[in-house]
């Protein structure tokens, strides 16, 4: 029987093969979406399994932030294999020959390193020999920024390298952050020469280690663990290495694999719509079949079939589709990613985005699908007594909803990085999805309620079309209210994040930040910028120190205490501290009270909410410091947050004054200077007189936040492109699906005298206001989205583009209207006899 | 007896308020024999048919077909009770549009899990003068040529009861009398008993009995010669 099933399937689509292959295509995207991501997500993890040892470029590391000491070196030599050393700090560097400088990280490398994977320099060769004089590799970023050439001089400190090689990629790092902070690599043995490493510099040591192949690291560092942990030394293998990766990329995975997936759902509430116009036409021969002995699940059956069918055909379509796709995936995420990777296809991938689709398209299609189980055999002798009196309500249509509801659900939790989030996403779903459904069907009551009847006809009919039987208006609203809604919150998003950075860089606020100013240098620094006629915007010591114990209770006691409730880490870190008289605008105290000036007993701190609370401190605890050898005795006198994504040097401790007056110090100074001229001007000139004073300009920052921004928009968009053109299809479907009804209402009404003109006017003003009304709805859930992302997410201020959003507006409009008329050509030539002759 | 029905009523309600449509209709249908129900428009008629044929289920009463009371069957043993036993034969012919002419006739026995189905739709085809459209869609056929495949389709299974709805009300008179002729050769043929739904007197007369409604209800149930007889 079911052969008779599949029969019947085939033949009855016989007339509609190209309405089921549109309607087929709404769920293209979404698989396609799905596939690319996720197979080029599993190529992706491949390649970190294969290149794991390439991603530390050694089979264990070992760092430190202070020089390693006698019994470091003697745990290093008892580790063995090849070893080789890496010191790296941040310094300035300039180039000669363009008069440019910037910030960078420097790191003197000494043996080997990387034993896994190169170095990628160009010429290649460069990555070996550099190590063999006064040579610098630089990376690539830093060389475009000042077009400098290989060959060129670069300084650093005091001693001046020739760039032997261009750094395109260093294994395990990704492209784009190289921007914050661009590298640049020189011979350890000419570290001394720049003079760089004084006290109180940030530098941190690493010694890359080498072993035999098929020795066991991991058994090695858990013996040596307790020794590191003792001598304050962290580790990194391999293997953590590799999971660190694996769990950071299938996390940027999932979440593409998120936004793809709303494509999935808007395809298939297309094919819900479609399907449902689709049944509706097949009513009486669904009802003829029944007459002659067809059961109920038989007729169910014919429609089930050909839904399948077209969920598989559209998930193969989509799956090839993700495949072509996949192969740009790389391209679109240059420079975010941090190895090379062998584009594979992925078949488990493939099996998912072919089981995603399928069920998709049968749990969308079963909503309107389900019902036609229960077309009467009556409708074959009387139609039009159907639709009167109540119908119960049918259970398994309900349970469809119920099914298609945990199926997005359960999608959404398996794809979030942690369940709070899987269920925000489909939380946001279904505000989304259900304010868009909302809105279409208040609308659609309200032009009822108060039609206006004094509006011209084809206004009035034209309007009317909105909510007459037949009406698409709400698979309209979803489709266009959706892409809509992408395309401005993005963009909104972007734009307010990228304000705020702007607004650092705007007139008046300070933009050249000097620190690492040792306190013999500061008076002179003054001078130079004053000299210059450079305000001195911020003056600000810093004394570096340690917590040597908290209420009494020594640092490494505490660390031993499995009671204690703070974080490990925060107790060992470094502490750099200021001291000043007032609290600064970024801050607010709120627990006890901010004291500007020492006189006696312990001194009261001010600490930052945060640390506080890692600390495990509050109002009125001891703290002891061991500020360079000295001990300093204070208390908790007051907690406060800090604004810290203001650009302006922040801390987690605060002194108050007249007691770190005369510690050992360094200093920021903080400037304005009015272009980039100036500003490259007096950075060379302090350079060259301080060399190991860094400077940071701002402007540099906004740019650099502005590129990295750039690029994870530009990946976003373009996943979210698959629900734009998806949207876009499901738009085109649902018009075409109300073809024959226009046709038919074209010819009736030119029978009945109406000319071309007010028949076209009439489809123009009903795609005007359906564009209207889907873009303006999609709009304003935007800014309700945008401005939650901004204000709860990124916390940043909301900053509305009100020409843009205008433009996007009329846009949208203009692209439905256009969409309609292309798909209603030929209506208006249609003969009235081909029309009822005509089978769909 | 092929067809008993028993106090049977249907009452529809729209909204809050109650139509009764049919009350108290009881006849009985001898295995072979021919009745026409005629009525004014509105009577019941095609109620009437859609009960006996288990298309609907009756407010009240009872329906027997061919042994098998209606009221016990489910959905699916009414389909396939309608499928083996019962041709259909509508005033507005019905056909499926996205089949062909051959294709309509086959479903009933395709449904019915029969073998040589194409042989004896094609025979059927021949049989109503259409041996040459089997490949022709609904819409490429005149009205005529429409109810004469569905004569073929009603017939394809062998009923043993056929219920037509005014079969020829959508025809011209010149095509509604060979539709006629060939609705009574194929009865009498297959030996089929058939309820015949008409307005049309002439049509009525060529049954053997005819039933009257009026406002749901039985109003006359005679044999043809004594209704004709009787003066008009
Ligand atoms: N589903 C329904 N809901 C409400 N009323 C109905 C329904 N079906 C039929 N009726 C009513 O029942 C009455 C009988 O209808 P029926 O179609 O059986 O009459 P008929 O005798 O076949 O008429 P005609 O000769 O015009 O075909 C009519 O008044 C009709 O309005
Ligand atoms: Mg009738």
């Amino acid at each position: 029987m079911f052969a008779w099933t599949l029969r019947m399937a085939w033949r009855d689509s016989r007339h509609s093969r190209r309405r089921l292959f549109l309607y087929l295509s709404s769920i293209i995207m979404g698989v396609a979406a799905l596939v690319s991501v996720r197979s080029f997500g599993n190529s992706l993890l491949e390649a970190v399994d294969e290149q794991a040892k390439v991603l530390l470029g050694a089979d264990l590391s070992i760092r430190s932030r202070t020089p390693f000491d006698d019994d470091d070196e003697s745990l290093l030599l008892e580790i063995g294999g090849n070893q080789s050393r890496q010191t790296s700090f941040s310094s300035m560097a300039y180039f000669p020959d363009q008069n440019g400088t910037r910030l960078v990280q420097v790191r003197a490398l000494e043996g080997g390193f990387p034993y896994y994977g190169n170095l990628e320099t160009v010429p290649p060769e460069a990555a070996r020999s550099f190590r063999e004089g006064p040579f610098a590799l630089v990376d690539n970023t830093l060389m475009l920024q000042f077009q400098a050439q290989v060959g060129d001089p670069v300084k650093l400190g005091s001693y001046t390298f020739r760039i032997a090689g261009r750094l395109s990629r260093i294994p395990g790092e990704s492209v784009a952050f190289s921007e914050f902070a661009p590298r640049i690599y020189i011979p350890f043995s000419f570290l001394d020469e720049t003079g760089l490493i004084q006290v109180g510099s940030r530098v941190r040591y690493t010694a890359f280690i080498q072993f035999e192949p098929g020795y066991d690291t991991e058994n090695l560092v858990e013996e040596i663990e307790p020794r590191l942990k003792e001598l304050e030394l962290s580790s990194d293998t391999v293997q953590e290495r590799r999971e660190g990766f694996q769990r950071e990329l299938s996390n940027l995975n999932n979440f593409l694999s998120l936004v793809g997936f709303v494509a999935l759902i808007l395809g298939g509430i297309g094919v819900a719509s479609s399907i449902h116009l689709y049944v509706r036409q097949r009513v009486e021969t669904i009802a003829i079949l029944r007459c002659i002995g067809a059961s109920p699940l038989q007729s169910l059956g014919i429609y089930l079939v050909q839904a399948s069918i077209m969920g598989l055909t559209g998930s193969l379509a989509g799956t090839a589709l993700g495949l072509l796709v996949q192969r740009l995936i790389p391209a679109v995420l240059a420079g975010l990613i941090p190895l090379e990777v062998e584009n594979s296809i992925s078949w488990d991938a493939v099996a998912e985005g072919l089981l995603v689709g399928l069920g998709a398209a049968l749990l969308f299609a079963a909503i309107p699908l389900l019902p036609v189980r229960r077309i009467s055999p009556l409708l074959a002798l009387r139609r039009e007594y159907e639709s009167t009196g109540k119908r119960s309500w049918d259970y398994l249509v309900l349970a469809a909803y119920m099914a298609l509801g945990a199926a997005l659900l359960v999608f959404s939790l398996l794809h979030a990085p942690t369940w709070m989030v899987g269920i925000g996403f489909f939380g946001a779903l279904l505000l989304v999805f259900g304010s868009l459904f909302a809105v279409a069907k208040l609308a659609m009551t309200l032009i009822r309620r108060h039609f206006p009847s004094s509006w011209r006809y084809e206004w009035r009919q034209g309007l009317a079309n909105l909510y007459r039987p037949h009406n698409q208006t709400i698979v309209l609203m979803l489709a266009v209210g959706l892409g809509t809604f992408f395309i401005v919150t993005l963009y909104l998003t972007q734009q307010s994040l990228l304000r705020e950075v702007e607004l650092v860089g705007s007139e008046g606020r300070p933009n050249l930040v000097f620190f690492d100013v040792q306190t013999d240098q500061r008076q002179g620094i003054v001078d130079l910028l004053q000299a210059k006629g450079l305000p001195i915007i911020q003056d600000v010591p810093i004394v570096t120190m340690r917590i040597k114990s908290i209420g009494g209770r020594a640092v490494e006691e505490l660390k031993e205490d499995p009671e204690y409730g703070g974080a490990r880490w925060a107790l060992s870190r470094e502490y750099r501290c200021t001291y000043r008289g007032q609290l600064d605008a970024t801050e607010t105290v709120i627990a006890g009270n901010f004291e500007g000036s020492f006189v006696e007993g312990s001194v009261p701190v001010s600490v930052e909410e945060g640390i506080a609370e890692r600390l495990n401190l509050a109002i009125g605890d001891q703290l002891e410091f061991d500020v360079q050898g000295v001990p300093v005795e204070a208390l908790v006198g007051s907690i406060r947050t800090v604004a810290w994504r203001s650009f302006q040097p922040n801390f987690f401790i605060v002194f108050p004054t007249g007691i770190l007056e005369e510690a050992p110090q360094f200093a920021v100074l903080v400037t304005r200077t009015d272009s980039a001229s100036d500003s490259a001007m007096i950075q060379r000139d302090v350079i060259t007189g301080y060399p190991n004073v860094s400077a940071i300009d701002l402007s540099m920052v906004v740019q650099t936040v502005e590129s990295i921004l750039d690029r994870l928009t530009f990946v976003i968009r373009f996943m979210a492109l698959f629900s734009i053109v998806t949207g876009l299809v499901v738009l085109t479907g649902a018009i075409v699906s109300g073809r024959y009804q226009r046709m038919k209402e074209s010819v009736l009404l030119r029978t009945l005298g109406a000319s071309r003109t007010q028949i076209r006017r009439i489809f123009f003003i009903e795609y005007f206001f359906l564009g209207a009304l889907a873009a303006s709805t999609g709009i304003l859930l935007s800014l309700v989205g945008s401005w939650a992302l901004t204000r709860f997410v990124f916390e940043s201020q909301f900053v509305l583009e009100p020409i843009v959003t205008l433009g996007v507006l009329l846009g949208v409009v203009a692209l439905t209207i256009g969409i309609g008329f292309a798909n209603s050509r030929g209506i208006l030539d249609q003969p009235p006899l081909a029309v009822l002759r005509a089978e769909e | 007896m092929i067809l008993h029905t028993e106090q049977l009523g249907k009452t529809f309600s729209s909204g809050d308020r109650e139509l009764s449509v049919l009350s108290a209709i009881s006849f009985d249908v001898k295995q072979g024999s021919s009745v026409s129900i005629v009525g004014p428009s509105g009577s019941g008629k095609t109620t009437l048919l859609g009960l006996c044929a288990g298309l609907d289920r009756p407010t009240q009463g009872r329906i027997v077909l061919n042994g098998q009371d209606l009221g016990t069957l489910s959905e699916e043993g009414l389909a396939r009770l309608r499928n083996q036993h019962v041709g259909f034969v509508f005033q507005s012919f019905q056909l499926i549009p996205t089949l062909t002419a051959i294709e309509n006739v086959m479903v009933p026995g395709e449904l019915h899990g029969a073998t040589d189905i194409g042989t004896r739709a094609a025979d059927f085809l021949q049989k109503v003068g259409l041996g040459d459209r089997f490949d022709h869609y609904p819409t490429q056929l005149s009205g005529g040529e429409q109810q004469r495949v569905a004569l073929a389709r009603a017939f394809i299974n062998r009923p043993l009861i056929l219920f037509a709805d005014e079969p020829t009300g959508n025809l011209d008179a010149e095509t509604s009398e060979k539709v006629e002729e060939l609705l009574f050769d194929l009865n009498r043929e297959n030996g089929t008993t058939l309820v015949l739904v008409t307005h049309n007197l002439d049509l009525a007369a060529k049954t053997e009995r005819i039933i009257s409604l009026k406002a749901g209800r039985i109003v006359a149930d005679s044999p043809t010669h004594s209704v004709l007889g009787s003066p008009a």
